[in-house]
């Protein structure tokens, strides 16, 4: 246990601390950047994007995933570290449940912090925001898990990020049509089925994410 | 450190479509020490990866009687980080009172991992082995990069870690000075080619070292590699 302890802060350390993983941030001000860009296109009219706002925070969240994908596993991979674990009996699905939460940790709750600066440039509704929200909160999990499966299955590939981003974006689908589902719907019941898919992709996760690995060693 | 084995039978290894070497069966017991001798290409670092577990072999079975502490080209050490606290993460993960070896590192202690040259990497992970005090050491290719006198200390290391019962297989093509070592040449169980040469690219002179732990040559042998 206390040596999950010591990889959670390893993970945590990096993803947080601005090393190689390029830090939490980015990902955030893609996505703030992103939230900024539409009332540009789309100009100026507020009821407009009042009414598409909660739908284009979703898809920001969506495309703000696929940034950090070439550096959560692949780094670790090359250097080594992998091999090092497995010598010492830490299975690799242990090291990608501990992978999972740290990317979480360092994507969802800034993500839900950034919506709100978000939803100030799209003018969007208390409730909208609100359910925006509760639907990030439920629904960055199930982004993360998708994105660490994805890591682990293109990690040992030449070109692995372009082709990560263009696997994101299918497997991302039903997260995106409940997520933002339950803005017109106004409700739980999408969250609901958000947090359900989430849940599903978080415990497959770990074994998808160590079979993958132990492929891609033998490789 | 007593009690601890390492028992190799009847190893094959392929990558690609080659077959790199088959009939490999060795025994180490706790205090015995076996280099892997042979030319680029013969499938030490995958032998020693098969033994670590981190490869399937082709055939035969590894029996691990004891931990296993391995270092080879890759440092698993996070380059942005100064050495010392790189080297901490492994430490806490392994145990945290284990002594460090005198490996001259104390003034590179604050220097990050990227910057260190390719010996002082190399010192690094033998920094790692020795505090992970595993029984069986598998070693890649321990003295690259290493000068003369890292060199002598890491032959001593090893011989230390003998002394005390570990086990150590080392993979080499240069030289390693440790008493009482056996020798195992890994290009005497390389497939036979067809006619009779050896694997195209280190001549014919390996040729007839084909030891009597290899049988005749199977009746579809592969097809002749490039590689080398």
């Amino acid at each position: 246990m206390s040596g999950l302890l010591v990889l959670l802060r390893r993970d945590l350390a990096q993803m947080f601390g601005g090393g190689r993983r390029g830090g939490a941030v980015l990902p955030v001000l893609f996505f703030v950047a992103t939230a900024m860009l539409f009332p540009f296109a789309v100009g100026p009219d507020p009821v407009l994007l009042a009414r598409a706002g909660g739908g284009i925070v979703w898809v920001a969240a969506l495309l703000a995933a696929i940034l950090p994908l070439d550096r959560l596993l692949a780094p670790d991979l090359e250097q080594g570290f992998f091999d090092q674990f497995a010598v010492r009996g830490i299975a690799e699905e242990a090291v990608v449940a501990v992978r999972l939460l740290a990317h979480w940790l360092s994507f969802g709750p800034p993500l839900m912090l950034a919506a709100l600066p978000a939803a100030a440039l799209l003018g969007l509704h208390a409730d909208t925001l609100r359910t925006v929200e509760w639907g990030l909160l439920a629904g960055t999990p199930g982004l993360a898990a998708i994105g660490l499966i994805i890591a682990a299955l293109t990690v040992s590939l030449r070109a692995g990020a372009a082709l990560a981003g263009l696997l994101l974006i299918p497997l991302a689908v039903p997260l995106l049509i409940f997520g933002a589902g339950a803005l017109s719907t106004g409700g739980q019941s999408g969250v609901a089925l958000t947090a359900a898919i989430s849940l599903l992709l978080c415990a497959i996760t770990p074994f998808a994410g160590g079979a993958a690995i132990r492929a891609a060693r033998e490789g | 450190m007593e009690g601890f084995c390492l028992s190799v039978k009847d190893l094959a290894c392929q990558r690609g479509d080659r077959l790199l070497f088959r009939g490999l069966s060795f025994e180490l017991s706790g205090g015995e020490a076996l280099q892997i001798a042979g030319p680029n290409g013969t499938g030490k670092s995958s032998l020693l990866r098969i033994v670590a577990g981190l490869l399937r072999p082709f055939a035969g079975t590894v029996e691990r009687g004891g931990g296993i502490g391995l270092v080879n080209e890759r440092l698993a050490l996070d380059e942005h980080l100064p050495l010392g606290k790189a080297l901490d993460f492994w430490g806490r993960i392994d145990s945290p009172a284990a002594a460090t070896p005198n490996l001259d590192l104390d003034d590179l202690l604050d220097v990050p991992v990227q910057f260190l040259s390719t010996g002082q990497r190399k010192r690094a992970a033998l920094t790692r082995l020795v505090r992970q005090a595993a029984p069986i050491w598998l070693l890649d290719e321990p003295l690259n990069g290493l000068d003369i006198d890292a060199a002598r200390a890491c032959e001593a290391l090893v011989a230390e870690h003998c002394a005390r019962g570990g086990i150590a297989l080392i993979a080499s093509h240069q030289p390693f000075a440790l008493p009482s070592m056996r020798t195992l040449h890994l290009a005497d169980f390389a497939l036979p080619l067809p006619g009779g040469e050896g694997i195209e690219g280190w001549g014919s002179a390996a040729a007839p070292r084909v030891s009597a732990g290899v049988g005749a040559p199977p009746p579809n042998p592969p097809p002749q590699g490039g590689g080398l």
